[in-house]
């Protein structure tokens, strides 16, 4: 009964993304939404990526990764020079992005998910910087001076990453899977003891996350005509970390949300460059003071719908 | 007792820390459907000891094998899926997971459905989901707890917390039980509930049961044999009746009887 109540839900929320995908790439496409706002829009499409893919590695299975732009970082240039320099198209290049980026996620997380909490957190800050440091440095990819991509990233392709990524991460976590990750997040000692391997499922979300943010970071590519290592450098680790954290912590709807309204926030303050940073530290600061589990804790949005019914089925049962 | 055959040999095992000796050369066998019960003082190496059967630590000495295969330097899950599981001394649930799902993660090395099929939701994922939570409901029936089954287990009240462990460690469909003083911190009456429990569940599930506990009403009243660590060493074996009047005993833990 549940599980056909989950699948409902499950297709209803499909219908319900296309159509907004339909009618926005007609307005787009007719020219009747200003470009200003079609670029927020796919900004907020490329952070909604990247803070639901780090939300499995931390919220999910409680890793505390702040390395996630060196991902990015990976998708980028991989893509970029999938379609830069060997002349493929752009679907090949994005996939090729996210398939670096998990390849890496899989070499870097081997050794490092063994470390637990800080050290984890300071070893994956590492990598990130190595990241930046290894591009900087590559004069094939243009070094500190960047390298020029073709704008390739059309609404289509974004809505449908988002859509799939949100699909992808969803279905993994509601599963006997995931369990086994939030297991992880809740006691690693007791996940062990139950017969989980808790390795195994630490590497697979670190590595599933790094797809995604590989993905966004292909789209990243080819959004915004050039990429520079000082795009992806620790702030913009901590940015992702912020959707998460701000959004609640095991919350993938939090974080959702969270991407979506600090991408706005953060583009409409970009009128006043000299508080911009003061405006939105202060943000963070009264939300984390006043409400420190985050916008929704761990609960998801669909939960507030369906209070009045499991309440009931709770009585009844 | 049933086939009074060999289930668990522990030979000459032992871990140092450095120079400390936790724990070393213990020699212990269990046999197929025994309550066996270890005791000694705080600080002994009981809990250790547990941490070397379920390889939480790697023995640094001697050997460890279940039904004939050596468990030595295997992961704690390995260990798990061949048979042996556990509860712990200050209860270990996942509390925000509920009730159902608590069991439902001792299911999943029994899981049939790959993370592919889940994450495309092919028909697999749907039948493996739901003889899962199919089992697991009639499971927690058992224990008294499908009336709470979507409660978080950090809501729950002292006494099921500790039930909720001992079913889902049992939910591992283990051939041994190792169980970390399960009546620590319960009142008369919930120990007396969880010695019918103990006794219910090892008739049930054909359990063979080791259990670490400092109150001597409950081990004496179930165990079938005790064995006495002290200092990382076992100073004595053998029935409630020899252990009670054991002269190294009462000096290193049980103390003079009073009365």
């Amino acid at each position: 009964m549940n599980i056909l109540k989950q699948a409902k839900f499950f297709w209803t929320s499909i219908v319900l993304a296309v159509v907004f995908a339909i009618i926005m790439q007609f307005l787009i496409a007719g020219g009747s939404i200003n470009q200003f706002y079609v670029n927020t829009l796919f900004f907020i499409g490329i952070n909604i990526i990247l803070a639901v893919s780090l939300h499995l590695i931390i919220g999910v299975t409680g890793q505390f990764s702040i390395g996630h732009a060196g991902f990015l970082a990976v998708g980028a240039y991989a893509s970029a020079i999938m379609t830069m320099k060997l002349n493929m198209p752009f679907p090949v290049a994005l996939i090729t992005g996210g398939i670096v980026a998990a390849i890496t996620g899989l070499i870097i997380g081997i050794p490092s998910l063994r470390l637990r909490g800080d050290y984890l957190a300071i070893a994956t800050l590492g990598f990130g910087e190595i990241v930046r440091i290894v591009f900087l440095n590559m004069d094939y990819v243009g070094g500190a001076s960047g390298m020029t991509v073709t704008h390739l990233t059309t609404w289509p392709w974004l809505i449908g990453c988002v859509i799939v990524t949100i699909l992808v991460i969803v279905n993994f976590t509601n599963s006997t899977h995931g369990r086994a990750c939030i297991s992880i997040r809740e006691n690693e000692i007791a996940a062990d003891a139950m017969g989980i391997n808790t390795t195994y499922y630490k590497v697979t979300a670190f590595a599933l996350g790094a797809f995604f943010a590989g993905i966004a970071g292909a789209l990243y590519a080819h959004n915004f005509y050039i990429i520079q290592p000082t795009n992806f450098g620790f702030l913009k680790s901590f940015d992702i970390l912020i959707f998460v954290v701000l959004g609640g912590l095991g919350s993938m709807s939090g974080a959702v949300i969270a991407a979506i309204l600090l991408t706005i926030i953060s583009t409409y303050l970009q009128s006043y460059p000299e508080i911009r940073m003061v405006i939105y530290s202060l943000v963070l600061i009264i939300m984390m003071l006043y409400r420190p589990q985050g916008l929704l804790g761990t609960r998801e949005i669909t939960s507030f719908f369906k209070v009045g019914k499991s309440a009931k089925g709770r009585n009844a049962a | 007792m049933t086939a009074s055959t060999q289930l668990l040999k522990v030979e000459n095992a032992g871990i140092r820390f450095g120079g400390l000796k936790a724990v070393s050369d213990v020699n212990l066998e269990l046999k197929k459907g025994e309550l066996v019960g270890l005791i000694g003082p705080n600080g002994a190496g009981k809990t250790t000891f547990f941490n070397l059967l379920t390889g939480v630590y790697v023995p640094t000495e001697g050997s460890i094998s279940l039904d004939g295969e050596k468990l030595n330097g295997l992961a704690p899950f390995k260990i798990t899926k061949k048979g042996i599981s556990r509860t712990f001394q200050n209860i270990r649930l996942f509390n925000e997971l509920s009730v159902l799902d608590n069991v439902k993660v001792a299911y999943h090395s029994q899981a049939k459905h790959s993370i592919f099929s889940s994450i495309l939701r092919l028909p697999s994922h749907f039948s493996g989901e739901k003889e899962m939570e199919e089992k697991a409901i009639e499971f927690l029936k058992i224990f008294k707890l499908d009336d709470v089954l979507h409660e978080k287990a950090k809501n729950l009240p002292y006494g099921q917390q500790r039930r909720l462990e001992i079913a889902r460690a049992l939910a591992a469909n283990p051939k041994l039980l190792l169980l970390d003083e399960p009546a620590a911190g319960m009142n008369p009456q919930e120990t007396e509930e969880l010695m019918n429990l103990i006794a219910l569940i090892r008739k049930r599930f054909d359990l063979t049961i080791l259990l670490i506990e400092h109150d001597m009403l409950l081990v004496m009243g179930v165990c079938e044999r005790i064995y006495v660590l002290d200092h990382g060493q076992l100073i004595a074996q053998g029935t409630p009746e020899q252990i009670r009047s054991n002269p190294k005993v009462i000096e290193a833990y049980l103390g003079e009887e009073v009365s």
